[in-house]
């Protein structure tokens, strides 16, 4: 896998940032470099190698579906930067 | 007032030598003295602190005790305290207010523990060095030209600078014992699963683990008691039995075989690391440990797997930071899009875009297996170092970083080169094991060396131990910078 598919453009779009232009310029270079650095994974032989995503052997965690009460109240809808007293406010969406 | 440890102002406290109001006053008093050059901290939360001293007097006073009643302990800005900002020292949490205690904090608190403040780290816990704080940079009080380390350098600067008696810090990749090492204080990464995570906001959540940084072994394992243990309100706490830490400290450490990884040494290390670091070994040896050779053979491609893998994890867990629920929104938009994408780009700083947009790219269609499949299963190979290595020793030591602390900007304008300064603590977390960082020495220019012991998973008690008892031989813990 080379370094030169990373489309900043197209990433940045997926990661919802929009960058100026000298921050495409800059942070392009870094990428080269640290995706170099990332390619020398290439030199492993992982083809009968499991992948980890997770350190602990933790299966699905149930518990009993209790009601009851979390939050208090009223908490968390003025954390919003824009709100009225029963939901979220955006811009205009379509 | 003298610089006391968590044990030692726990035994004067009871003896009444001092009241939690006095020693919180003399810790506020010295934080305005030295805080303005040090700059460990973003906030202080001074009446929720005076409360709960004054609470603590009280229940000193009616003959109640508690782990941690009346000490005075601070916070990495990234664990939520209810009522009080949590900033990550990011732009796009500046004006959080916490709804919530985390876990730590809850139990803390239940403790006695006295809460003075949030301390300074590299925005969202993404940096090795504090200078990734949208607030300003905290300075190694060794030597303020240095950086304090990081991601917890408000943390380990602190604890340092006896502007706290103790604090929590997080480790994703080394955030916890790197910023230790380069203060000369005491560092506890726990098992992955030890400590709730619940409360504590996401980096790399499969990585991320919150831990004690202390002046000595035996204040960490005084936290690690009060904060350890399993939390239904974490599904991935581990449910496994909580030991007595500070019990284990007395512990006979004779015969205790301690592996040496060879990978650790050698080319890249500064001299001055690897000199005191061998100096360690000696006296571990002279206390009655056995030294062993060991091999970790996939140790260079640490900082690749987990650059992979933390980066992924944090673009999923970032884009939580839409400017709708809460945090900060741009005003210059007229359309979801572009709320969405100019809050993003004024809120979050540069490190923190650099790894939500490496990260986007590893998980994005097409490079999914070249990148985050093949990163996970270097990480197999590396947590299967780590086993074969723990067939041979009880536990491992080597250095914490290639050098000591770096001068302040030296590496800001290169990541790789911060990225790779990482490589001896990395791998801790891709396994999962617990490792601290404990003060062995210093440089010729007086800057603190940190030595890293690394125990098999949630054996946090024979790494404290060692740990303890080394202290009890040597005095590098003792040392204090002059400021």
């Amino acid at each position: 896998m080379s370094s030169d598919s990373f489309d900043i453009e197209k990433i940045a779009l997926l990661a919802r940032l929009k960058l100026t232009d000298e921050e495409k310029t800059r942070l392009g270079r870094q990428f080269a470099g640290i995706l170099e650095h990332i390619d020398r994974l290439n030199q492993l032989d992982t083809e009968n190698v499991e992948p980890t995503s997770h350190v602990l052997p933790l299966q699905n965690v149930f518990r009993e579906d209790e009601v009851k009460q979390t939050f208090e109240d009223g908490k968390y809808l003025p954390l919003a930067p824009r709100q009225d007293k029963e939901h979220y406010e955006v811009p205009q969406i379509l | 007032m003298h610089q006391p440890t968590i044990i030692q102002a726990r035994h004067q406290l009871k003896e009444k030598k001092y009241s939690a109001v006095e020693l919180l006053d003399a810790v506020y008093k010295r934080i305005d003295v030295v805080d303005g050059k040090v700059k460990a901290y973003i906030h202080l939360t001074r009446d929720i602190a005076h409360r709960q001293a004054e609470e603590a007097d009280q229940k000193l006073a009616a003959g109640e005790d508690a782990p941690l009643l009346g000490v005075p302990i601070a916070l990495k800005d990234l664990i939520c305290m209810k009522g009080t900002h949590t900033t990550c020292a990011s732009h796009i949490l500046e004006n959080f207010v916490s709804p919530y205690d985390a876990t730590v904090v809850k139990r803390l608190k239940e403790a006695g523990a006295v809460l003075i403040g949030k301390t300074n780290m590299d925005e969202f816990a993404m940096g090795s060095s504090n200078e990734n704080s949208y607030f300003h940079v905290t300075k190694n009080p060794w030597d303020l030209n240095h950086v304090p380390g990081g991601s917890s350098g408000g943390s380990g600067a602190a604890v340092a600078a006896n502007e706290c008696m103790g604090a929590l810090g997080s480790d994703t990749g080394g955030s916890i014992r790197q910023p230790a090492a380069f203060c000369g204080i005491t560092g506890l990464k726990p098992t992955y699963g030890r400590v709730s995570r619940f409360g504590l906001v996401a980096f790399a959540s499969s990585f991320d683990q919150i831990g004690p940084m202390t002046k000595t072994a035996e204040d960490a394992a005084i936290l690690m008691n009060v904060i350890g243990g399993h939390d239904p309100m974490d599904s991935t706490s581990a449910d496994v039995p909580l030991p007595d830490f500070t019990a284990a400290l007395s512990n006979d450490v004779k015969g205790l075989k301690v592996g040496i990884p060879k990978e650790y040494f050698g080319k890249g290390l500064n001299a001055d690391i690897e000199k005191t670091v061998l100096e360690a070994i000696k006296t571990l040896e002279s206390m009655g440990m056995q030294a062993v050779e060991v091999s970790l053979p996939h140790t260079e491609y640490a900082v690749a797997a987990y650059y992979i893998l933390a980066c992924a994890e944090a673009s999923a867990n970032l884009s939580r930071y839409d400017g709708v629920k809460y945090g900060y929104r741009s005003e210059h938009a007229d359309n979801l899009m572009d709320m969405y994408t100019n809050t993003r780009e004024e809120g979050f700083g540069e490190e923190v875009k650099r790894r939500i947009l490496l990260g986007t790219f590893v998980l994005s269609s097409g490079y999914y297996d070249a990148y985050y499949l093949k990163g996970q299963k270097a990480r197999t190979l590396i947590k299967q170092d780590f086993e074969e290595a723990y067939k041979k020793c009880d536990l491992m030591v080597g250095p914490i970083a290639p050098a000591p602390a770096f001068k302040l900007g030296e590496k800001l304008d290169d990541p790789l080169q911060m990225y790779l300064s990482d490589i001896f603590t990395i791998s801790a977390n891709l396994a999962g094991i617990p490792a601290m960082s404990i003060p062995c020495g210093q440089s010729k220019d007086n800057l603190p060396i940190g030595l890293q012991l690394m125990g098999k998973h949630f054996d946090e008690e024979t790494l404290l131990n060692v740990a303890h008892r080394y202290q009890h031989t040597t005095d590098h813990h003792l040392q204090h910078p002059t400021l």
